[in-house]
């Protein structure tokens, strides 16, 4: 708890912005649902013919998984793409369907007397509407709202997966780094913030039922929706485009780490930057930047090589390096001179068991795998490029069987003397921290994952900055650095924009 | 037909397609001033007739005039707003005060606010709620016989040339109803509004009635004067009148 605590005094200012990019997600989405579902009730109400399609399309649209639906708009010009744009879509989505429902719901329950009344009197079904029937199905429609909203603030962490921030940064965060703080860190401001929605629209609902005054409800609806729609139009035509870079990162704390070194050694070129961190996997970020969305991100030569192109990887450093160089000009993009670390896998061992022994390849392991047990991720343990090619390649026969568990709890099964040996990544900040040593891979087995960044060309033409900007990375990230700043980020919780600044200030 | 009456229904009758009609042949007019009673059992037709005054149907066959201009012909809205319209479970406006449901036609009507207001006042006065204690009032905070004059009221409000009233009195506890029918008569006779009510109950049939007319399955049975009416040999009305108790049935002519 005290951990949590100290968590957010440290990022007080970062949680106080993704608060309020989460409140701002909520309330334009839930306000663009009012918008769209209110008149879509009033009419599958009047015209149940039309209705009962809308209905069945808003009920399909709440089955849809949230990531899946992100993942369909993702591809879609206009309502698609990364960023804030496409994470509103989906939690209106999700909202229209209780907000129909009660708008419908609302004006079916009315009292038949109330509204035969209005008839008789002579209204037009247009004064009835919003005389009689509106103001009377008021409270159902703020229930739906009350329903939407909270379904909202659940359906906005999810934003954080396509880079529209909100608290569920904190959640991706967390899960990437396996870390219960930074997840709790974000879920619980969540949470609260569902509580404290759900409590203000309930009392407005609650009054809205008791009270029985007809001057100011229509108006004040109006005047959210309209907030809603003129903070949307807003939002919409900012996203900084024009002159300054965006730069991207995928969803876990090195790239992050890289995403804000790249945009400070840019930024002290005097362009403006705009960050778009924490963006998700590999092909989002690849996506994004092939549409623009984002200008540049750090990229791996072996995973641009495979997952990108569908190409095998040359086990040579420079051969991947200029085949991935080659296939990312075809598409206009740039691919900028490694920054100096390899980040591939690297066979792990205890640093006191690779003294004792004398161990500094994995050739040396053959003399000692007989009475080892080795752990590995699942992925590791099944891939014909992992654990069965490494044993055929080094000759190795290990004592025990292999243990599967989670990559992540590698690290620490290795510290804790559960196993002996681990295919870990190069880069973690575990190695140092649980003082393990990585043995060279002398018959080149795994392919090379140099970082280099990719630059959209046509940005890198626009502002020749960028080159001069980068070039003074070139060749000097080792991979004690990244090791190291991954470390103060993970394990000493500091701020990567922070650890980044120390970086870029030692460089000179 | 009568070239003064302010409804006449000629052969007017009513019926969805394949069913036994709602409304079979109804000929009758009604005068200005006048408050004829409709009396009959539940489906005998009673509010077919009231829907088809202010347009809410158009007759399937003959004709309804009101004013002299068929219904055919009329605007909808603009009939209505000449009609005033009681119902039995009133339908006040939950989310508007007294003084807002009595406004409400006259709002409708473009009125001014000060004319709207005066008007609301006049009303309140007439049906003896205090304005300064009632125009501000909630209907959930009347009770029953307080909600109903404020219904009347509201149906009075443009000064229509017409009254339907459906079961108006019927939700009322007995000494409530008849201090009330005492009063509306009153105002009726005040304003000289032309009435067109229904009821299934033969004793305010009796109570307000300068014309009763017998409904059955959707025939007119009989439309006379109360008196005409009580002497009455026709199954179908005795029938009715059985429902009054001994004292009426044997003494009631």
């Amino acid at each position: 708890m005290s951990e949590l605590l100290h968590f957010w005094l440290t990022h007080r200012a970062e949680l106080a912005r993704l608060l309020e990019q989460h409140i701002v997600l909520v309330v334009i989405s839930t306000g663009m649902a009012a918008l769209l579902g209110i008149p879509a009730g009033i009419l599958a109400f009047r015209r149940p013919r039309l209705g009962r399609p809308l209905l069945f399309a808003a009920n399909v649209a709440q089955t849809i998984p949230s990531l899946a639906l992100f993942g369909f708009l993702l591809p879609l010009p206009f309502i698609g793409g990364i960023g804030p744009r496409t994470a509103l879509v989906t939690p209106t989505l999700y909202a229209l369907l209780p907000i129909v429902r009660t708008t419908v719901g609302g004006l079916q329950s009315l009292d038949r007397s109330v509204v035969d009344a209005g008839v008789a009197m002579g209204m037009t079904s247009s004064q009835l509407l919003f005389m009689v029937e509106l103001p009377l199905a008021l409270p159902s429609i703020v229930a739906g709202l009350r329903v939407a909203a909270v379904i909202g603030v659940g359906t906005a962490t999810i934003a954080a997966a396509i880079g529209a921030g909100g608290l569920g940064e904190y959640i991706f965060r967390g899960l990437s780094m396996v870390d219960s703080t930074t997840i709790l860190a974000g879920a619980l401001p969540a949470a609260a913030l569902a509580l404290v929605v759900d409590g203000g629209l309930a009392w407005l609902e609650h009054r809205l039922r008791s009270r029985r005054g007809s001057t100011f409800r229509g108006p004040a609806l109006g005047a959210v929706a309209g907030l809603a729609l003129v903070a949307f139009a807003a939002w919409w035509m900012s996203p900084g485009s024009g002159t300054s870079v965006v730069v991207g990162s995928k969803n876990f704390t090195e790239q992050v780490v890289l995403g804000e070194l790249l945009a400070q050694a840019i930024e002290a070129e005097g362009l403006p930057v705009v960050r778009k961190l924490n963006l998700g996997g590999t092909f989002i970020c690849d996506r994004a930047l092939r549409s623009g969305d984002i200008d540049l991100y750090v990229e791996y030569t072996g995973t641009a090589v495979t997952a990108v192109f569908n190409q095998n990887v040359p086990h040579d450093p420079r051969q991947a390096f200029e085949q991935a160089r080659e296939l990312y000009a075809r598409g206009g993009v740039t691919a900028l001179e490694p920054l100096g670390f390899n980040n591939t896998f690297a066979i792990l061992v205890r640093t006191r068991d690779a003294r004792r022994l004398g161990l500094r390849s994995i050739d040396d392991v053959r003399a000692v795998a007989g009475t080892w047990t080795p752990g590995f991720g699942y992925e590791f343990l099944q891939r014909a490029d992992g654990y069965p090619g490494l044993v055929e390649a080094y000759g190795l026969t290990f004592g025990g069987a292999p243990r599967a568990m989670d990559l992540s709890l590698t690290y620490k099964a290795l510290g804790d003397g559960q196993v002996d040996l681990i295919a870990g990544d190069a880069t973690s900040a575990l190695i140092d921290a649980l003082d393990l040593t990585a043995l060279d891979d002398t018959r080149r087995y795994f392919p090379p994952y140099d970082a280099a960044p990719v630059v959209r060309t046509s940005a890198l033409l626009r502002h020749p900055e960028i080159g001069r900007a980068l070039g003074r990375l070139t060749g000097r990230v080792t991979g004690r650095d990244m090791r190291a700043m991954n470390r103060a980020v993970d394990l000493d919780r500091r701020g990567p924009g922070e650890v980044a600044r120390e970086f870029l200030a030692r460089l000179d | 037909m009568s070239p003064s009456a302010v409804v006449q229904f000629e052969a007017a009758g009513f019926a969805y397609p394949n069913r036994p009609p709602l409304l079979d042949g109804l000929n009758l007019s009604v005068e200005p001033g006048e408050i004829v009673v409709f009396v009959g059992r539940s489906g005998a037709g009673k509010s077919t007739i009231l829907k088809l005054v202010n347009r809410l149907i158009l007759p399937a066959s003959g004709a309804v005039r009101v004013e002299g201009r068929d219904t055919r012909e009329w605007d909808g809205i603009r009939l209505r707003r000449r009609i005033g319209y009681v119902l039995q479970d009133v339908g006040l406006f939950p989310h508007m005060t007294v003084e807002e449901n009595i406004g409400l036609v006259p709002r409708l009507e473009r009125w001014r606010a000060d004319r709207t207001s005066a008007r609301t006042r006049e009303l309140l006065d007439l049906i003896g709620l205090p304005p300064g204690v009632f125009a501000s009032r909630w209907p959930s905070e009347l009770s029953g016989g307080q909600r109903q004059r404020v219904g009347v009221a509201r149906a009075l409000a443009v000064d229509p040339p017409i009254l339907l009233m459906d079961e108006p009195f019927g939700a009322l506890d007995p000494v409530t109803r008849l201090e009330l029918r005492r009063e509306f008569l009153r105002i009726q006779r005040q304003l000289g509004t032309t009435v067109i009510l229904v009821t299934h109950d033969m004793s305010e049939a009796f109570a307000l009635a300068r014309r009763i007319g017998v409904l059955d399955a959707g025939q007119l049975v009989v439309c006379d004067s109360p008196e005409a009416v009580a002497r009455s040999r026709d199954p179908r009305v005795t029938m009715l009148l059985d429902t009054l108790g001994p004292a009426r049935s044997n003494g009631g002519s």
